[in-house]
């Protein structure tokens, strides 16, 4: 099968004065397309820098990273974005959606950057909502929604340009059990009936239970 | 390519209400410094316009012709044939709306009780009527009604000095061109009233046919005065004028009132310091703001970037906001200046100051007069240093590392 994710002897070292933090030590990883992949491990072990540096959001200190056969660590601050425009969705714990859009243009918002027709992406983000629970609450924004509503439509901005991959970091931890068991549904779904590949980073034993693969980190290496 | 340009326009229009209180007080420092700009340069347009015509009008007009030497020593010695052919063709000159044959002499007028020193004029009243302030300054009496009539017309305030009036005799004393001392008694038929004191109290009327017979000065005068069509054409009629009379003295109206040229000049440049100053107190508070913008939605430039906006796109938003608000306070501001100069009407009086306005060549009622050059300078100072300032904080925006923003509270 053909691998999404690829890193190789990934290094994240951060300064704090003249003290060296090492965020990420000669971390190996490979995710193939269709993946569910959880990565587990207590704060600091690492988990959302792996995430980042394979979001192109953080450049490493060393090592190679190929993401959808890109190969970020040689990519401009440009291209990283153009990258991430076309192929990765991000689910954040915050939601981080854009307060004065509605539901709707925040999920078209991916698209409208892509450049694709009005008429066309209001019809695929439309159909994302209705995928995820949200019908009829597409002119609302997210202050007028409930914490599992925005992250409901933050999952709908990942997955409706089809991104090979969405990289979500703790996306439960902000939701009550309810919630947090309709999103993990809703994100198997998205793999299993549409292939989109997902790597999370979560505390929750719940989502860890739906992985196809469970990884953990401690002090910035996989070490299962 | 990325097309991320509406979703850009759209997203800075929204951010900008988004604090409508905040936008609202920056809003109002734009218009309050776009109506200071724009009236500001409206008074000193209108000072520079009426030191210019008060020069043209008080007897001066666009251009002189005098004899060499008379400028520098203004006798009667000086005078210059007014039949002569080559001045005829030169004065036919397109660009000339009139011309006004003068005797000018210094002379002593008096009264029964007073004496004083003048500036004797010896005017033609057909062209002097188009010429200078005179004619539309008479408040009593009349205007000479012919070019030999033989009355005086003298200011208001002369008359008070000389404590005569309408009507009564005054004796006018000067040399004349035999160098014989000429005197003759004047009746008094036009009382003038004009904007500055100075005007009042300097100069004595008389036809120049009046002039000529009390000087024994024939066909001959001591100066020609010309208005021009166009003032802008100044220059060139100029430079026609002097290659057609070698033998002249012909001078730029500039070269004859240098100090109203030095006022002219120092209120067109004081519009340029003011435009400055008030810009700096107002461009601060545009960073400002703008600066407190970004800070606040670091987590969403971080946001738009690990979605795949550009850099230079974050930028372009954080501009375009700068843009919108410069353009909805500047077209406020130039609605309510447009207003505040239609409001002062005739201009405003400033009579209080009347003393010190007058030896800056200015009369009692400065006008307000709003050009559009003024409009598009005050206009495109605060657009283009008002987008400059801004591009700090817009690039502080697009720089950042969208991981770091992201995570930033």
């Amino acid at each position: 099968m053909h691998a999404v994710v690829s890193c190789k002897n990934v290094k994240k070292v951060y300064k704090q004065g003249a003290i060296e933090v090492i965020a990420l030590a000669d971390a190996d990883l490979t995710v193939d397309e269709g993946d569910f992949v959880c990565l587990s491990g207590p704060s600091g072990s690492g988990k959302t820098t792996l995430l980042n540096i394979i979001g192109g959001l953080d450049t490493p200190t060393a090592g190679e990273i190929i993401v959808a056969d890109n190969r970020l660590h040689t990519m401009s601050k440009s291209q990283l974005a153009e990258m991430r425009l076309h192929h990765i969705g991000f689910v954040f714990q915050a939601y981080n959606l854009i307060p004065v859009l509605t539901a709707l243009e925040n999920v078209e918002m991916v698209m409208q950057m892509q450049g694709v027709a009005k008429h066309e992406r209001a019809q695929r983000a439309r159909q994302v909502l209705k995928e995820v629970g949200l019908e009829g609450l597409e002119n609302r924004k997210p202050p007028e929604l409930s914490g599992g509503q925005q992250q409901r439509v933050a999952v709908a901005r990942a997955i409706v340009s089809n991104p090979k991959l969405v990289l979500a970091d703790e996306p439960t931890a902000n939701l009550d059990s309810k919630t947090a068991e309709n999103l993990i549904d809703l994100m198997r779904h998205m793999n299993t009936e549409h292939g989109v590949t997902f790597v999370i980073s979560t505390h929750d034993p719940r989502v860890m239970h739906h992985a196809k693969r469970n990884l953990s980190m401690v002090d910035g290496r996989i070490v299962a | 390519m990325n097309k991320g340009y509406t979703l850009v326009a759209a997203l800075a229009w929204r951010n900008l209400w988004r604090n409508p209180r905040r936008t609202t007080v920056i809003l109002f420092a734009i218009v309050l410094g776009a109506w200071a700009m724009i009236v500001m340069a409206a008074y000193a347009r209108g000072m520079s316009k009426q030191v210019f015509d008060n020069a043209i009008d008080n007897l001066t007009g666009h251009i002189q012709i005098h004899a060499p030497g008379y400028l520098e020593d203004p006798v009667i010695d000086y005078a210059f044939d007014s039949a002569q052919t080559t001045l005829k063709t030169a004065l036919s000159d397109p660009e000339i709306a009139q011309f006004s044959p003068r005797v000018r002499v210094p002379a002593v007028v008096a009264s029964e009780r007073e004496s004083q020193g003048v500036t004797l004029l010896g005017i033609d009243p057909v062209t002097e009527a188009k010429m200078s302030f005179l004619r539309k300054s008479i408040v009593a009496g009349n205007f000479f009604v012919s070019a030999r009539d033989p009355g005086v017309i003298i200011g208001k305030k002369l008359a008070e000095r000389l404590e005569t009036a309408l009507g009564r005799r005054v004796v006018i004393m000067t040399q004349d061109a035999h160098s014989k001392i000429a005197d003759r008694g004047f009746r008094v038929v036009g009382i003038f009233d004009a904007m500055m004191d100075a005007q009042e109290t300097g100069f004595a009327f008389i036809s120049l046919g009046a002039a000529r017979q009390m000087l024994n000065l024939e066909n001959r005068v001591s100066e020609i005065a010309i208005k021009l069509h166009d003032p802008a054409h100044t220059d060139a009629t100029l430079e026609r004028l002097k290659l057609q009379l070698p033998a002249l003295d012909v001078r730029a109206w500039y070269k004859l009132d240098m100090l109203a040229k030095l006022f002219q000049d120092t209120w067109e440049g004081s519009t340029f310091v003011w435009h400055l100053i008030v810009f700096l107190a107002m461009g601060f508070g545009i960073v400002n703001t703008i600066l407190m913008a970004v800070f606040e939605r670091t987590r969403e430039f971080g946001l738009f970037q690990a979605l795949g906006l550009k850099p230079g796109f974050i930028l372009l938003q954080v501009w375009l906001e700068a843009l919108l608000l410069l353009i909805i306070g500047l077209a406020i501001g130039n609605l309510v200046a447009w207003l505040s100069v239609l409001a002062t009407g005739d201009g405003i009086d400033v009579s209080a100051f009347g003393q010190g306005l007058e030896m800056a060549k200015l009369s009692k009622v400065i006008p307000f007069v709003l050009t559009a050059r003024d409009l598009l300078i005050a206009n495109a100072v605060v657009l283009i240093l008002g987008l400059l300032t801004c591009l700090y904080p817009a690039w502080r925006a697009a720089r950042l590392v969208p991981a770091h923003a992201i995570t930033r509270i």
